[in-house]
């Protein structure tokens, strides 16, 4: 049992932050906000000089080859950011999934230049049904000679509108979770139209239609009207990954929190001296701690390859609704100047949610884990 | 970051569930958790069992030095063992001298206080309790009114003690006294180690909501401790006390106890399920069972996140508040999931007819009231959570 970081770890977590909060700050983070592509292609070209991008790929892909362990560690760092920007589209709904389930010849295309960072990739899944279950995809690839024809409508598609390639979830058979397919489609294909939602976290998710794109059946990702379980991979991946991102918003909020209350003087005395505020901080310490054990046990199982599809549930479940609890409480200490949108506390109450309900919810999440204790 | 354990560790809670298995008889049911094996006669007898047992495997006080009746094993160990007794629902761990006590005189005791005092716990031949809440001294524990009075080579004791668990049944009572009255309320107290025995003691009992005789309250009238008693200074009690306070306990006996709970309320809402005796839906109560799933992972790992700190040699002074809050106040949740699952039929009691779980549930419903009181209440965790943990300034 060790509960602790390796050096490398360590180091790597101190050169992000150092990096994070030198080329990162929150000016940075607010101008993104409201920048059309979201983030500059300065930091991205530096991020990938680090190698942040490939990694955990291998290294005959271009990757550093670690473990989820330090892409959490990582991930918490961007977290405690609020690192905008395509890197977790690429690396978790791009990179890992053609890792996991690419042929040799897609993986060879794929994976060294997106280590590079020449790269954007995306996954198209959700519609507007608003579920991550197969019954929810109504999107059709159907068989045409060498291509396949899509058709239809995506939602909340993170970083669509700046992806150079979207892996589209479609239906290619009738079927429940059979018949589902995944497919590499380049962003530049004829009938691919995108419109950016505004949302809560300022986070670049889109509407994709696609009105009859042709895509090139060799680049099917996993099996013909077998992709779901491929699906459900990402899926898990994304859900560990964000617990790590909400870890590390989390922890900052902690530490602004009980900064402000240190030096905000009411009635004479720091309003951390007054209990109903100190009690306020001590359950947001007693959710961060929590959080981060369940989310680097799921992490852990991760980069052991152990399954944990139970173990990822309820870290996203638990992470989902702690930070939720973390930002709300956060907000009540700061009292009014929190209110403000020049105040940061607002940056990650706004995150804490989408972070909350992007791949699977912890309704959603304890549903999972109902089932696995076949109930 | 290694979630596993090792395999000796693995081992050494495999070999505790053969013992367990080997020493309880079959369809044991035992106490929901460990402070309410005070209250009946067949499971304390079962205890006074089982401790010398496990005090001759070297089970009680693992972590303690060899000279004094411990293994020097890991706290983990220590960890794992306390969990699989609070599990598997054994009685026979005495918590106020392996938990309070021992750890207070390895750091505070006399050599001879050690050599008196130690090995009887480890062995579990000796049952302790604590003489520390009084009726003026609760959670402002520092207002300690019973007065010793240093005479020929004694204190006499007057005065009283309130919430003694376990005072009827223990050999021993450490307990805070105020041997200064002139000086200011932390600086005058001290800590003494009094046979239950000594003349001048007067116990008497103290009901419980659940109607259990647990707790108590102690009289002392003209008691006399020997000065050999005292464990550190005189007047520096309060350090030996918060000391104490902290070596306080890893809590996973919290959520193992409420995890047996709930995975008994599990099965019965599985078998419902198929026997249509449950009386509530599954859908309705499926997502309360997961979450409560989860947060006995969160509260477990927080456990044995204490003991990890403490096997380092550091104390545990944000983590330790951390895990009771989190603890006592899950076993409220626990039981209150539980309660919610079997609607109408979580009022029956003990003894009753169509009783279901023997009436667990609404046992630990209604004692886990208690869990986020005793040991420091829940609030005065999260001031020590927010002072001594996060550094925010005392009021």
């Amino acid at each position: 049992m060790d509960f602790e970081f390796s050096d490398v770890q360590e180091m790597l977590r101190k050169d992000a932050r150092r990096f994070l909060t030198e080329k990162c700050p929150k000016a940075y983070v607010r101008k993104m906000e409201e920048d059309e592509k979201g983030f500059t292609a300065d930091l991205w070209k530096e991020m990938a000089g680090l190698g942040w991008m490939g990694l955990v790929f291998p290294e005959k892909y271009g990757g550093l080859d670690m473990t989820f362990l330090e892409m959490a560690v990582l991930l918490e760092e961007m977290g405690r950011a609020c690192l905008p920007g395509p890197y977790f589209s690429t690396v978790f709904l791009g990179g890992l999934p053609i890792l996991e389930a690419g042929t040799e010849e897609q993986k060879q295309e794929f994976l060294p230049k997106i280590a590079r960072g020449e790269l954007i990739i995306t996954t198209a899944l959700t519609e507007p049904s608003g579920v991550y279950e197969p019954t929810g995809i109504e999107v059709k690839a159907t068989a045409q000679g060498d291509k396949y024809i899509i058709d239809g409508t995506k939602l909340f598609v993170a970083d669509a509108h700046v992806a150079d390639y979207m892996i589209v979830a479609a239906r290619t058979a009738p079927g429940k979770s059979r018949g589902i397919s995944l497919f590499l489609v380049d962003a530049k294909s004829p009938g691919i139209k995108c419109t950016m939602l505004k949302t809560i976290a300022s986070d670049k998710q889109c509407e994709v239609v696609f009105n009859k794109v042709a895509v090139p059946k060799k680049n099917l990702l996993g099996k013909l009207n077998q992709a779901w379980p491929l699906v459900e991979r990402i899926l898990l991946l994304a859900a560990a990954g964000k617990c790590a991102e909400m870890v590390g918003g989390a922890q900052q909020v902690l530490e602004m929190t009980v900064d402000y209350a240190k030096q905000r003087i009411q009635f004479g005395r720091p309003i951390g001296s007054f209990q109903a505020v100190q009690h306020h901080c001590a359950n947001m310490a007693t959710d961060v701690e929590g959080s981060r054990f369940i989310t680097y046990q799921a992490a852990w199982m991760l980069s052991l390859n152990m399954p944990c599809d139970k173990e990822v549930s309820m870290a996203k479940a638990w992470v989902s609704d702690a930070y939720r609890r973390v930002v709300t409480l956060g907000h009540q200490v700061h009292g009014g100047i929190g209110f403000t949108k020049d105040h940061d506390m607002q940056l990650y109450f706004r995150r804490a949610k989408a972070g909350e309900v992007l791949f699977g919810d912890g309704d959603y999440h304890r549903e999972k884990v109902a089932q696995a204790l076949s109930l | 970051m290694n979630f596993a354990f090792a395999k000796e560790e693995e081992a050494f809670r495999q070999e505790i569930l053969n013992f367990l298995k080997q020493e309880l008889p079959p369809g044991w049911i035992g106490a929901t958790y460990y402070e309410d094996e005070l209250e009946e006669e067949e499971i304390w007898a079962m205890g006074r069992k089982l401790a010398p047992k496990l005090g001759q495997k070297g089970w009680l006080a693992m972590a303690w030095p060899k000279e004094y009746g411990g293994q020097e094993r890991s706290h983990i160990e220590q960890t794992i063992f306390k969990e699989e007794m609070a599990y598997n629902r054994a009685p026979g761990v005495d918590m106020a001298g392996i938990s309070m006590c021992g750890p207070t005189m390895l750091a505070f005791g006399t050599p001879e206080q050690k050599r008196q005092f130690l090995t009887p716990i480890a062995k579990g031949e000796t049952f302790w309790c604590q003489g520390f809440s009084e009726p003026e001294a609760g959670s402002d524990l520092a207002a300690v009114r019973t007065k010793a009075v240093e005479q020929n080579g004694y204190f006499v004791l007057n005065g009283q003690k309130v919430w003694t668990s376990g005072g009827h049944r223990a050999d021993w009572m450490f307990l805070l006294a105020r041997t200064d009255p002139d000086a200011p309320k932390h600086k005058g107290i001290s800590f003494l180690l009094m046979d239950m025995k000594t003349p001048g003691v007067e116990i008497r009992p103290l009901v419980n909501i659940l109607g259990g005789h647990a707790f108590n309250e102690v009289f002392f009238d003209n008691a006399r401790v020997p000065v050999a008693n005292l464990v550190g200074k005189k007047n520096d009690g309060w350090t030996v006390a918060t000391a104490l306070l902290n070596f306080e306990r890893s809590g996973i006996e919290r959520v193992a106890s409420a995890r047996r709970l709930l995975d008994e309320v599990i099965e019965l809402v599985r078998e419902g399920e198929k026997t249509g005796t449950v009386s509530r839906p599954v859908e309705v109560i499926r997502q309360k069972l997961a979450e409560m799933v989860i947060e006995l992972e969160v509260g477990r790992w927080m456990g044995y996140h204490v003991s990890y700190i403490q096997q380092k040699g550091q104390m545990p002074w944000v983590e330790a508040p951390i895990s009771k809050v989190f603890g006592s106040e899950l076993m409220q949740r626990v039981a209150n999931v539980g309660m919610q699952c079997l609607s109408l039929y979580g009022q029956l009691e003990k003894g009753s007819k169509w009783i279901t779980l023997g009436g667990r549930v609404a046992h630990m419903y209604q004692s886990s009231l208690g869990r986020t009181l005793g040991g420091g209440t829940s609030e005065i965790q999260r001031n020590l959570i927010a002072t001594k943990g996060l550094g925010l300034p005392r009021g």
